[in-house]
């Protein structure tokens, strides 16, 4: 655990940054290079401090359990595999920000390219880093999101949203697959750590399980790697701003299904299977985009291409199932990165000097940028794999492998179809270097301002390619101890015996290198007439066929969507009220026995009769004159006043008041809410439908009531209600048993509670606020007074009275809330009272003259609330107690005695803020709407007649 | 006739109120079937405590025997949810109907303004 922190520093570095760029998103582009320069030097010089360590074999890791029932830890851990790749991400990461601090334009959007690009190298740094491989699935998927982000950068371009699109939508959907894939991994290994799974290979192999895993998991590596046929989306994601094109495509994103690869080595690898799918597929791309690469004109796309190939190598190697191949991929990888991010620089350099990337149109610029082309002629020699440089190590490597393998029994088809590759890289190399800087301008206008850029801009460039070479002539003292301790941790033992020299003898492999080389130099004297051959093909474009794809998948989607989630609310409502009745039915019949139990009933009163018998005239007054909307909210407040009444009758004095004041409240909104809807329309249901809807509504209330009446002849039985009631007073503190539930036992549910209403006010006012735009708010400019009024629609009695009534309902309300903890109140009926209070005003005086006298904000109320009572929660973590958890103590003050305080209390206040911000929210807002709609329609009359009307100005004065 | 017999049955005939009111074609008898509807429930939820007359869950050192206060905290943060989804339900409609002149639940063109709507016009 010696490494813990620098391992968690080290993971959190580039997220902290991404946040810190996110908010000074206004400061200059030097400033967010700045920062992010610095995290990934910081990122460096951590990893630095493993490394001896690590190359020496030590295997630092730190674990903090998350979710252990599910096996997810949020464990890290660094071998040399992981060491190699995460210097990668950080070193490439920096040269990259660096490179793209003077690629970007000042007037861009710096901040979000920078923070992106931060989360991107975070993201990756998590995959390469991830001691569990369900902590690495959530990297991998933040790496495709994070990738979306920075091939979309350019929001302006069509190109780059439908490119971020497409990438996202391979490498998610792939994303799908590889987690399917790892959790069947974890299932046959038995867990999830990576350690554990990767000592278990031949448990994993031997599992059934072992086909099913292998193909997702498969398939999630090649989408991220663009293999065959999944490569289509990385030449698109080229509309990138270029420096995004050099960190994704050289040592990241594409690397990562490499890592991956590398990673499970031991535990997928050297099955019939893996070889003969992994080596072919590998294959298969490599000689494929080696081919496309040849014959593109886009500087990118040929990069793209070639990317494409060379990853089709390092996923070749690695389905060898050969230890020497696993260290060629190794020394392979290092090599790409190098030679494939200078390449990507110099490609964005030519772009950014001469305005065009068409290597059509360049030529001969080695005499105005000599420099830049120095670097990009080493770095193509690198790709091409020409000697000294690092690429023809690792391409003999490669070579020396092919005869090893035999594909479908053909022991000859690996050797020809690498050589095959090996001399189409050689082509598009070469081709690249020498188009765009040697030979003749093909174009005056791009070279007449050639040049070569600032220091800053090729210096990152430089030493890659400088690395590139030394990785040729020095490749043991360089690169030899890591690579040897990398092998070792791919394969899970020790590295194989080996020796990384230009010179070798003549054996098979350099014969084949050098046949690679003759070839790729008649590819390029030949090109001209090949391209004439090659246009005159047809082929297939991938982006229209994924176009075509996903429209028809869109297509079926909505059908099958349409087909069981039916967009009408009537015959979904028919559907959910019919299976709750078929089931109520199916669960009577199975049950059996007779419906009223054994418990005597309580004789029932005769006022409560005659209650009963209103609230069920009421009942059907509702149903019957629903078209008559204002008379219905008087037949609702029947109903509503009858359940209060039960309430206070069955012993439940809290509900009562709760129901009585939330009763109020829902038909002041009911009648706001009218003032702007038709009043009375017309009836539309057809007779048929009627009677089938009060036949399910019969069947519904008959089973129902069935059911109520089934549970209330029987005795409740043990419940958990003892204990409350035992614990109440002493250890809530409180006798009122209801409050001291809601503010203590069952607090966690209260703070839900809250906020969903403080979420439901937000709403509605987001919902009611935005209504004055658009064809609403034309609805509601052309809205008419529709409802005879009274010519004084301020009367002065109601006004005064209101006023007078205001400082009178607050002492109400403040009385109930302080008493709340012993007797009937609490926070839920204060607030209540508090609103009616306050809504009353609205009514009398009008929203404006209230509105002006206001001095809080309900916004600020509710969210003050909700911080409030989970502050209260959290000052009892801050005791050591869990969330939530209440204290109470008894004070002595002289004259008023002695009193009690509960944190419960504070708590209490937290939902007497919520609940007073959201119901005033949406009532005020919502008078608020209706009155400028009068207003507007008093201005219209106004204008019309001549007269004076006051009947919006407020109360005279 | 016991309080058993009123409770249960109000809460059939609510319930079926509720039903048959949330399967019409307006959003302002959807509302109102909800709101029938949510009644019903809360008074269900309520008697799973059983009916108790006069043992109020205040303690008191005198007292042996309560109501189940358990059911009562459920259904009173249930009240005043129910307020929150009534008001949040109503506002929707309000704006459904401002923004397409239809206050059909799926938005169907339907007329909206009755014989007595138009009463008011005519001036």
């Amino acid at each position: 655990m010696a490494y813990a922190l620098t391992l968690f520093t080290l993971v959190a570095l580039p997220f902290a940054a991404a946040l810190v760029i996110a908010l000074v998103a206004n400061g200059s582009r030097a400033l967010h290079s700045g920062i992010a320069a610095a995290a990934s030097a910081a990122g460096l010089i951590l990893l630095a401090s493993m490394a001896g360590p690590v190359i020496g074999g030590a295997v630092p890791s730190a674990t903090v359990s998350w979710v252990p029932t599910l096996g997810l830890d949020l464990t890290l851990m660094v071998d040399a595999l992981g060491l190699m790749f995460a210097g990668l991400i950080l070193g490439i990461g920096l040269l990259v920000v660096i490179f793209g601090h003077f690629y970007l334009y000042k007037g861009e959007a710096t901040g979000r390219f920078f923070a992106s690009l931060m989360l991107f190298q975070g993201a990756m740094l998590g995959i390469v880093l991830a001691g569990n491989v369900l902590l690495l699935l959530v990297f991998w998927e933040l790496t495709s999101l994070s990738s979306f982000l920075l091939i979309g950068f350019w929001q302006h371009k069509a190109e780059g949203r439908q490119g971020a699109r497409m990438a996202l939508a391979v490498t998610g959907g792939g994303g799908l697959a590889l987690i399917g894939g790892m959790v069947l991994l974890g299932l046959a290994a038995g867990s999830f750590d990576l350690a554990t799974i990767l000592e278990r290979g031949a448990q994993v192999q031997a599992s059934p399980l072992y086909p099913v895993l292998l193909g997702l998991i498969l398939i999630g590596c090649f989408t991220k790697s663009a293999q065959f046929p999944f490569h289509f989306w990385l030449p698109h994601a080229m509309a990138a701003p270029t420096p995004v094109s050099a960190y994704l495509h050289s040592a990241t994103m594409v690397k990562a299904g490499v890592f991956l690869l590398a990673r499970l080595w031991p535990v997928l690898a050297g099955t019939e299977a893996y070889t003969v799918i992994v080596s072919s597929v590998g294959l298969i791309t490599m000689v494929f985009a080696a081919t496309v690469a040849l014959f593109r004109h886009d500087l990118k796309s040929i990069l793209a291409y070639s990317t494409i190939s060379q990853l089709g190598l390092l996923v070749m190697l690695l389905g060898f199932s050969l230890e020497m191949a696993a260290l060629a991929a190794v020394l392979h990888i290092l090599n790409h990165a190098a030679f494939k991010a200078a390449l990507f620089m110099v490609a964005g350099i030519v772009d950014h000097e001469t305005g065009t990337r068409d290597i059509r149109r360049l030529g001969g610029l080695a005499k105005a940028m000599p420099v830049t082309a120095l670097i990009a002629t080493l770095a193509a020699a690198s790709m091409a794999g020409l000697p000294p440089m690092g690429g023809f190590i690792s391409k003999e490597l490669m070579l020396y492998e092919t005869p090893n393998i035999a594909l479908f029994g053909l022991p000859w088809l690996v050797p020809l179809l690498a050589t095959v590759g090996a001399t189409f890289s050689v082509g598009y190399s070469l081709r690249l270097a020498w188009h765009l800087f040697f030979g003749q301008p093909r174009k005056a206008e791009p070279h007449e301002r050639a040049h070569d850029p600032s220091v800053g801009m090729w210096a990152p460039s430089a030493l890659l390619t400088a690395l590139a070479v030394l990785l040729g002539l020095v490749p043991m003292l360089l690169a030899g101890p890591l690579v040897g301790a990398v092998t070792g941790a791919v394969i899970g033992g020790a590295a194989p015996e080996f020796d990384l020299a230009l010179w070798h003898g003549v054996n098979l492999a350099l014969i084949l290198s050098m046949i690679a080389v003759a070839g790729g130099v008649l590819l390029l004297w030949r090109h001209a007439g090949l391209l004439r051959a090659w246009d005159s093909i047809a082929h297939s474009d991938a982006k229209r066929m994924f176009e075509t794809t996903l429209a028809f998948a869109d297509i079926w989607v909505r059908k099958a969507i349409v087909a069981v989630h039916t967009p009408s609310l009537q015959r979904m409502l028919l559907m959910t009220f019919g299976v709750v009745v078929a089931f109520i039915i199916d669960g009577a019949l199975e049950g059996g026995g007779a419906i009223t139990g054994v418990q005597p009933g309580i004789p029932a009163s005769a006022p409560a009769i005659v209650a009963w018998a209103l609230m069920i005239a009421a009942t059907a007054a509702v149903v019957n004159d629903s078209r008559q909307r204002f008379r219905v909210l008087i037949y609702i407040s029947v109903i509503g006043l009858v359940v209060s009444l039960a309430f206070v009758r069955f012993s439940a004095p809290d509900l009562a008041l709760t129901q009585i004041s939330v009763e109020v409240v829902t038909i002041l909104l009911l009648l706001l809410a009218l003032n702007l809807l038709p009043k009375a329309p017309p009836l539309i249901s057809s007779s048929p439908r009627k009677w089938r809807d009060g036949a399910l509504a019969t069947a519904g209330g008959v089973l129902i009531g069935g059911l109520a009446w089934a549970m209330l002849t029987r005795g409740a039985g043990e419940t958990i209600s003892a204990f409350h009631l035992a614990n109440s007073k002493p250890g809530g503190g409180g006798t009122n048993v209801v409050n001291v539930i809601l503010v203590d036992f069952r607090a966690f549910d209260t703070l839900g509670e809250i906020i969903v209403l403080g979420i439901a006010g937000l709403a509605i006012f987001a919902l009611l606020d935005s209504a004055a735009r658009g064809s609403a708010g034309a609805r509601l400019a052309r809205w008419q007074e529709d409802m005879p009024h009274s010519p004084e629609s301020h009367p002065m009695m109601f006004v005064m009275a209101s006023r007078i009534a205001l400082p009178l309902t607050l002492t109400v309300g403040i009385y109930l809330f302080l008493r709340g903890h012993n007797q009937p109140g609490g926070g839920f009926i204060a607030a209540l009272v508090v609103a009616i209070a306050f809504l009353l005003q609205y009514l009398a005086a009008g929203y404006d003259w209230t509105d002006r006298r206001r001095r809080f904000s309900e916004h600020r109320m509710i969210a003050w609330g909700v911080l409030v009572a989970m502050a209260t929660g959290l000052g009892a973590m801050a005791f050591g107690a869990p969330f939530l958890t209440s204290t109470f103590e008894y004070f002595t003050l002289p004259l008023i005695g002695t009193f009690e305080l509960a944190s419960a209390m504070l708590f209490d206040t937290g939902v007497f803020l919520t609940v007073l911000g959201a119901v005033l929210l949406a009532l005020a807002q919502l008078s608020h709407i209706s009155q400028r709609a009068a207003r507007a329609y008093a201005e219209g009359l106004d204008a019309e007649t001549g007269e004076p009307d006051d009947a919006a100005q407020g109360v005279a004065p | 006739m016991t309080y058993e017999f009123l409770v249960a049955s109000a809460i059939g005939v609510l319930v079926a109120g509720g039903i048959y009111l949330a399967l019409r074609a307006r959003t302002f008898q959807v509302v109102l079937g909800l709101t029938l509807f949510s009644y019903a429930v809360n008074l269900f939820l309520f008697a799973s405590g059983r009916l108790v007359l006069n043992r109020p869950p205040i303690w008191d050192k005198a007292v042996t025997e309560y109501t189940d206060p358990l059911p009562q905290a459920l259904v009173l943060t249930a009240i005043v949810i129910t307020f929150g989804m009534t008001a949040f339900v109503v506002i929707l409609a309000l704006r459904s109907f401002l923004e397409t002149g239809s206050d059909h639940v799926d938005g169907d063109n339907v007329p909206c303004d009755g014989d007595d709507g138009e009463a008011g016009r005519g001036e």
